[in-house]
């Protein structure tokens, strides 16, 4: 009980708590989209390319200005995006090759900044490394307001474009052929994908961000045969395994939030996976059975 | 008045590799019309490029006389089954009901009206019973004639259908035929990309024969001969044909 009288008015743990749930939210519902449009490993790869944006914005500024960093972080992610299709589309490399290309061109030039940053004379320097793996701790109020804000913009374009959406994911030439713009909609998509793993850069930093795009929707997979409810179970694993990984972290000293919310995220799936009632393993070789003895 | 589709000067070309080309084609009204070719002839190519699906190097498309995207009511697209993931979450109904997404409209969501006119397509196909199966556990008829469905939904003018017949039960394959003679005796037009040499004769009434080039294309009796199959297949298959 006072573990719950402290996530509900202790300042810092009332931000911790609720950055995480947003977080997961918005992640679950853009990352099933993601993942029913196999591009799973492209939330991997903007994730990680995010890194130099953020240094270079602080190279520039030599502020941590929180707005400032995500946007950095958000432009790198879609001069990312851009390449990784331009590299497929024009050069005619294929998908895996231009993703690994693109996530470790990125992600070590991103190194290379950080450890120049560190090296650098600026007495504000400490702290940038914590993009790499987040810091769910430090998360203040103001923060998990413009996580909230900006993940909620991302939720209600999902909500208005929800039918668009679905028919580029299952059919884009299909959706072309009526008129909804498959190209011009998938992009939409992938910017809403970089505003999740932008929001995410504090909780859980650029290299779990992944996980927190493809686990919530895996996982709800197992357990709908229909887009609306995969979304909400997709919304709810999330935002349920950012609760629990902030109260793991909150209840046990030393461990930290981001990771404890991905083991939460391993967790479920791994149970989704065996026992989800769609296609879960037990049911459906339970079902694979009733239909042999018939 | 003007033929369902003119087609003037067409080529495709995917780096550098010509797919298509330099084709011209009129599809008058009212006619079922069979693209027939060899593997790689650019059939598929062919009707994506009149749909804008694919980008032409160079040529024109009209449909009814003007560009597709003035005309995209009137037609209605059946894309190739092996196309599309058919593990996506989702059920015959709600496939069916894409095809009236451009009737609904941006932001708005299907109502009653709308899930009535996708049951009623879904039943002229024999789907009925299906319509809230998840579509991965269709056989590949059924899921052709749910994508058939769909297309029927958008009460269109103009049919474009990619392969239809590959790889479907007998049961489908009567649907889809008493669907195209129902859709003929309205004056609608369908022009339907065809692997059969066998079937294309008694199905259709008139014949496209490609093979990246326009080799004939004509009313079949006078079009589907042995030496036009030949010129588009080459001998061996021609013989076969006899």
């Amino acid at each position: 009980m006072n573990l719950l009288h402290d996530i509900l008015f202790d300042y810092t743990l009332r931000s911790v708590t609720l950055g995480c749930m947003i977080l997961g939210t918005v992640s679950g519902v853009l990352g099933s989209f993601a993942v029913l449009r196999k591009q799973g490993l492209m939330g991997d790869a903007l994730s990680h390319s995010a890194l130099p944006g953020i240094c270079v914005v602080y190279m520039l500024t030599g502020e941590k200005t929180p707005i400032l960093l995500m946007a950095g972080a958000g432009l790198a992610c879609m001069i990312a995006a851009w390449l990784i299709i331009k590299l497929v589309d024009n050069l005619g490399i294929d998908s895996g090759t231009s993703l690994a290309t693109i996530l470790t061109v990125f992600f070590g030039g991103g190194t290379v900044l950080l450890s120049v940053i560190q090296r650098g004379a600026s007495a504000n320097k400490a702290g940038l490394d914590k993009f790499l793996f987040g810091q769910a701790a430090s998360l203040t109020m103001d923060q998990a307001g413009a996580m909230a804000a900006v993940g909620g913009f991302a939720l209600i374009v999902v909500f208005f474009l929800f039918k668009e959406f679905k028919v580029i994911s299952f059919d884009p030439l299909y959706a072309r052929s009526i008129g909804i713009n498959d190209q011009r909609l998938g992009a939409l998509l992938t910017g809403l994908l970089v505003l999740a793993i932008v929001i995410g850069l504090n909780t859980v930093g650029v290299i779990l961000m992944s996980a927190m795009i493809i686990a919530p929707g895996a996982a709800a997979r197992q357990w709908t045969d229909k887009l609306n409810k995969m979304l909400l179970i997709a919304a709810a694993i999330g935002s349920g395994c950012g609760l629990a990984g902030a109260i793991i972290s909150i209840q046990v000293e030393g461990v930290p939030t981001g990771p404890a919310i991905v083991l939460c995220l391993a967790a479920v799936s791994a149970i989704s996976v065996l026992f989800g009632t769609a296609r879960g393993y037990v049911w459906t070789q339970k079902r694979r059975a009733a239909r042999l003895a018939s | 008045m003007n033929p369902a589709v003119t087609v003037r000067d067409l080529t495709v070309a995917y780096r550098e590799e010509p797919v298509l080309w330099d084709i011209d084609l009129d599809v008058p009204e009212g006619t079922l019309t069979a693209i027939i070719g060899p593997n790689g002839a650019g059939k598929s190519t062919l009707v994506k490029a009149m749909l804008g699906l694919v980008h032409s190097s160079s040529g024109m498309v009209r449909i009814y006389g003007r560009p597709y995207d003035q005309v995209r009511q009137r037609v209605a697209y059946v894309p190739q089954r092996g196309e599309v993931d058919w593990d996506f979450p989702t059920d015959a109904l709600d496939v069916v009901l894409m095809g009236l997404y451009g009737q609904i409209g941006w932001l708005k969501r299907a109502g009653k009206k709308h899930r009535k006119k996708a049951m009623e397509c879904l039943d002229q196909v024999g789907m009925a019973d299906f319509a809230h199966r998840q579509i991965s556990q269709l056989s590949g008829g059924q899921q052709q004639r749910v994508f058939l469905a769909r297309a029927l939904a958008q009460d269109a003018d103009l049919y474009v259908m990619d392969e239809p017949f590959a790889g479907v039960d007998a049961v489908t394959e009567t649907a889809i035929v008493k669907i195209l003679h129902e859709l003929r005796s309205q004056g609608r037009t369908a022009l339907v990309v065809h692997h059969d040499l066998d079937t294309a004769p008694e199905y259709f009434d008139r014949v496209v024969l490609l093979n990246v080039r326009l080799i004939a294309d004509g009313v079949m009796s006078e079009t589907f001969t042995t030496e036009k199959i030949r010129a588009a297949y080459g001998s061996r298959v021609a013989a076969i044909a006899q």
